[in-house]
């Protein structure tokens, strides 16, 4: 089918219009000028100049140790969410219940989810500090927007396998324990890794849950460079920025490879 | 309930089997229930209460909040927020509007490659949607100011004074707004489009239908699965934005979005965000069960 040439214009105009921001800032990146946008020159030194900068160095730890932290959690939970609802022959309205439950913080806005884990966190501080803003309170936050996601990726997976791998293994006497160590994780390990991914870059994604729960010790990339557009934006945000979306190129990269091999 | 059964070759009874995936199922449960189910269905009473003076909650059944969400203030009565709400729904009908607007020449277009550079136009459009909002917003901040062309462009047209800024400004949120959210609608309509059988739209054109009846007649009851889902996509969220009206509107350009931020993390006013989040979660479920219905008919269709 041939398109007109307006609609290809129109096209390759939309994709300008998604990648001339993000162009911009990796241009701005490598400007020599450090107030005003004048071109310079070219320079690596504001890349040279974030690797001294305390501040952003440990947003950037923090960063990668909530994505890491909560997505291990919600690995675990989203797993064994997944193999409980999917290989369990629930009542049709329990099942149903429990869908329904999996589906909410995808359908949630996140200003929502995270209004509701203010509420929370708010009520649970009379009960222990470790609720105050902070690191916990994000993982938490990050977690419960996690589950859900891994858990619909797995289950997807827990579809795709042929039943007669589960019987031929209890045909020769695995015990449940046996069975999912030796049989069916090794299988779902794909749709695992996958739901993993998904859920470690959803986590660097993530602004609005860890803005309202985080604590004066726990800034992340997303929130330097929010902060940054009050104070007045400099070149190092730039830098910092083109390393962010660099990575998220990799790894999106790398999961749509992933993923397309074990499809 | 100790009737044995065979499940996926396993010998054992359905009450046991029940229990083990309860076992399963309980910790991400508990999880769900305790951080998002409660805290949700705490926000109904919590609207009803009062900030006390320190920002403590006051236990109380007033409509005060729910007043003052329509505008009847300590100040007497003024249309802002009204306005945010209305404001908000147009941004995000407009905006939804756009991105469809946008995204069927760019879905055809992909359609239209060879299958390989299918998937890299694919990747293209997903790339962004992983990028995180705040950079891909105040990116436009860096694009709109007076130094770059765009700026320059619209003074040399006599749109702006010379040396102005594009943003804050309504169009610079349709902006953001649009950037945001135009890979939620191609994906999905791409899917459509992939599928699309294009002899409808042909014979439409045998019989002398011009581009707009082609559109409506041929391609459109096609597609109508994947811009539905891409509406939601868009229109749902959208309602929800606060990052892209806070860096791109300036304060005058108010959505519902900004209003609860301010009243959770600026005037720590809980009973006011309870009642403004409300709202926000009443015209989700608005949108979505419009959706519902429409998406029945499409079924139907």
């Amino acid at each position: 089918m041939r398109t007109s040439w307006v609609a290809s214009s129109v096209a390759l105009g939309a994709l300008a219009f998604l990648y001339l921001p993000m162009l911009a800032v990796a241009l701005f990146s490598f400007n020599k000028t450090r107030h005003g946008l004048s071109w310079g020159g070219f320079t690596l030194g504001w890349y040279a100049r974030l690797a001294q900068d305390p501040a952003i160095l440990e947003a950037a730890r923090n960063t990668f140790l909530l994505a890491g932290v909560s997505t291990l959690l919600a690995t675990l939970l989203g797993t064994l969410f997944a193999l409980g609802l999917e290989r369990h022959p629930f009542a049709p309205r329990v099942r149903a219940f429990l869908e329904d439950i999996l589906h909410l913080p995808v359908v949630t806005p996140d200003l929502i989810l995270a209004a509701a884990l203010v509420v929370a966190f708010g009520f649970l501080r009379a009960v222990s500090s470790l609720f105050e803003p902070g690191f916990l309170p994000m993982v938490i936050g990050h977690v419960t927007f996690q589950v859900a996601f891994v858990a619909l990726v797995v289950m997807s997976r827990l579809r795709s396998l042929p039943k007669e791998l589960d019987e031929a293994a209890r045909d020769l006497y695995a015990t449940y324990p046996d069975y999912l160590r030796r049989v069916l994780l090794p299988l779902l390990t794909p749709g695992i890794v996958a739901g993993a991914m998904l859920a470690f870059t959803l986590s660097l994604d993530d602004f609005v849950i860890s803005f309202f729960t985080a604590g004066p010790t726990s800034q992340t990339l997303p929130l330097i460079i929010y902060a940054s557009t009050r104070r007045g934006i400099t070149p190092e945000i730039h830098a910092v920025s083109t390393l962010v979306f660099s990575l998220t190129l990799v790894l999106v990269l790398l999961g749509e490879r992933l993923t397309r091999r074990s499809a | 309930m100790s009737k044995v059964v065979v499940w996926y070759g396993e010998l054992t009874t359905k009450g046991s089997l029940v229990r083990r995936g309860l076992a399963l199922v309980m910790p991400g449960l508990l999880w769900l229930l305790a951080f998002l189910v409660l805290p949700g269905l705490l926000l109904i009473p919590l609207s009803f209460a009062e900030r006390g003076a320190f920002g403590e909650v006051v236990w109380t059944f007033s409509l005060e909040n729910y007043r003052r969400l329509l505008g009847f203030g300590v100040l007497g009565f003024s249309l802002d927020n009204l306005l945010a709400l209305l404001r908000t729904l147009s941004v995000a009908f407009w905006t939804t509007l756009l991105c469809a607007l946008l995204a069927y020449p760019l879905a055809f277009f992909i359609r239209a490659q060879p299958p390989r550079r299918r998937y890299l136009f694919l990747a293209l459009v997903i790339i962004p949607f992983w990028t995180n909002l705040v950079i891909r917003t105040y990116a436009w901040q860096l694009l709109l100011a007076p130094e770059m062309p765009f700026a320059r462009l619209a003074a040399a047209l006599g749109l702006v004074e010379p040396g102005m800024a594009l943003y804050p400004s309504a169009f610079a949120v349709y902006v953001g707004m649009v950037t945001a959210f135009l890979p939620f609608m191609v994906l999905p309509l791409y899917s459509s489009v992939e599928r699309m059988d294009l002899s409808l739209v042909e014979a439409v054109q045998d019989l002398y239908g011009g581009p707009v009846r082609a559109f409506l007649h041929g391609v459109l009851p096609q597609t109508l699965p994947g811009l539905t889902v891409g509406v939601i996509l868009t229109f749902v969220p959208a309602m929800g934005m606060f990052v892209v009206p806070d860096l791109l509107g300036g304060a005058k350009y108010l959505l519902v979005g900004n209003l609860i931020q301010q009243a959770f993390y600026t005037m720590r006013d809980w009973p006011y965000g309870a009642a403004l989040s409300l709202v926000l979660i009443l015209l989700t479920l608005l949108a979505l069960r419009v959706y519902r219905r429409y998406g029945k008919e499409v079924d139907l269709a």
